[in-house]
């Protein structure tokens, strides 16, 4: 990673924050980058909900296997640790977790995993969240890269709490939980997308994605406009007729 | 705070008519507030009647945003985000109603209404109703108070699906104590695949999913993994 590269990694992310943008868009957009940045081979940003519980909110890959590996973290894994001291974990090593996360780490082994990093999303004393790294390579981050991801994760908070705070005044809890389902919006969109146009789920996000940028709309206007009025999409992301 | 609510509602285990009424007077009795309404709202956003009320003017409350078709249910349904308004007198934008309801607001403050809190009942793009929380003084819920009362609305999200379930098959359908925030990724793509293939809303796709898990005895995940990878389709009836 050059320099220059994470220079304008970050200026890209400061200018979305700057307009009106969708927080499943840009926090998806967020965590491609950092596998970009970091060398690893998947990342995922997990969020407290209003019942205190973690789901997720975004993440590199959109495979099922892969999915599961952030929604296992329900009462265990590395982002629920993070989560709840507010720490840091690093560079933790599968295999050796075995006896700390009995369901997640041999899932996370099974899935090819060798080590991953949790980094808490902090915010005025509360911790709202974490942002996950999974490296199927043995080997560590340095101090270096723990600092960009570390950064990371807190312009994906930034981002959250930035998302309506310029418009209106909202409360934190409320902010957490609409940003939860405009992701599940996304989720269902995407089944949608998928059933309609004969593809799967994950190409259906890439079309909605596509179409999105390429029209400057929102990814969960675009998500309700499939929804709700049945927008089909082909493969350049561009509207199908019936 | 968040346990609290969850064990309250597990006092509300069980079935029956009575239920939506329980629900409501556990949420006004547990959080600072006057009452509280339940109601179903339809896909145009107007109210399509009231569940369940704490009180009289709870049930009020309901009935102008049903004839008027204005008010901060409305808004909450239509926007899918809470309308908190906790000084309804006031014409501050943040604060007041900032007169966005002409019709609705002197009713509600003739009513002796001076604040509301109406939380949108959605997953996703599934919008089933709203939960209207009042209050006869002036004043914001305290943040404690706004996740509690979030966590109500999202048991009582949960209930209205499980309504919903007319159990056309006489099959027992899913509790409505499974929480819908459980649920991964996977099931809300399933749920969008069903409304295509099934040809019905999203309502009923999530609900449909759900009554075949409970009628296979199989997880939700389970059958909705086997939808999104092609192994299972649901067709129209």
């Amino acid at each position: 990673m050059t320099e220059q590269r994470m220079a304008k990694v970050f200026v890209e992310l400061a200018d979305t924050l700057i307009d009106e943008f969708d927080i499943v868009d840009f926090l998806t957009m967020l965590t491609d980058r950092c596998v970009e940045v970091l060398h690893v081979e998947s990342s995922g940003l997990m969020l407290t909900d209003e019942a205190g519980r973690l789901q997720l909110l975004a993440g590199t890959s959109q495979s099922s296997r892969e999915l599961e590996l952030f929604e296992l973290q329900v009462d265990q894994g590395p982002c629920v640790d993070a989560f709840t001291t507010g720490q840091a974990l690093t560079n933790v090593r599968l295999t050796s977790a075995l006896d700390r996360w009995p369901v997640f780490a041999p899932a996370a082994v099974e899935a090819g995993v060798i080590r991953t990093s949790a980094l808490p999303m902090r915010l005025r004393g509360r911790v709202i969240g974490a942002l996950n790294l999974f490296d199927v390579h043995d080997r560590e981050l340095s101090p270096e890269a723990l600092e960009i991801g570390q950064a990371m994760a807190d312009i994906a908070t930034i981002g959250l709490i930035n998302e309506r705070s310029l418009r209106e005044k909202t409360v934190l809890s409320e902010q957490l939980q609409s940003a939860l389902q405009s992701r599940i919006l996304v989720e269902q969109a995407k089944g949608v997308l998928a059933a309609r146009a004969r593809t799967g789920v994950e190409d259906a996000f890439n079309r909605m994605r596509r179409y999105a940028r390429g029209h400057g709309l929102q990814l969960t206007v675009v998500a309700a406009a499939v929804v709700e009025e049945r927008l089909v999409l082909d493969v350049e992301g561009q509207p199908v007729r019936d | 705070m968040h346990d609290r609510v969850r064990r309250l509602l597990q006092e509300l285990i069980g079935d029956g008519p009575d239920l939506p009424p329980r629900l409501v007077d556990l949420c006004s009795d547990s959080l600072p507030v006057t009452g509280v309404g339940l109601s179903w709202m339809t896909a145009d956003d107007r109210s399509a009647g009231l569940v369940a009320a704490s009180d009289g003017v709870a049930v009020r409350l309901d009935d102008l945003q049903f004839t008027l078709g204005e008010g901060p249910c409305v808004d909450a349904s239509r926007s899918g985000r809470p309308v908190l308004v906790p000084d309804l007198a006031s014409r501050d934008p943040v604060r007041g109603s900032d007169g966005r309801w002409p019709g609705f607001t002197p009713e509600a403050l003739a009513e002796g209404v001076a604040a509301v809190f109406a939380l949108p009942l959605r997953v996703g793009g599934i919008r089933v109703g709203v939960l209207d929380l009042y209050r006869d003084v002036p004043g914001p819920l305290p943040e404690v108070a706004l996740a509690d009362a979030l966590a109500f609305a999202g048991a009582a999200t949960s209930l209205l699906l499980h309504l919903q379930v007319a159990d056309p098959d006489g099959g027992t359908p899913a509790p409505w104590t499974t929480s819908l925030a459980d649920y991964r990724a996977i099931v809300h793509q399933a749920t969008g695949i069903v409304s295509v293939t099934a040809g019905i809303s999203l309502t009923d796709a999530l609900v449909r999913l759900r009554a075949l898990a409970w009628s296979q005895r199989r997880p939700v995940d389970e059958v909705s993994g086997d939808i999104v990878a092609g192994r299972l389709r649901v067709g129209p009836t």
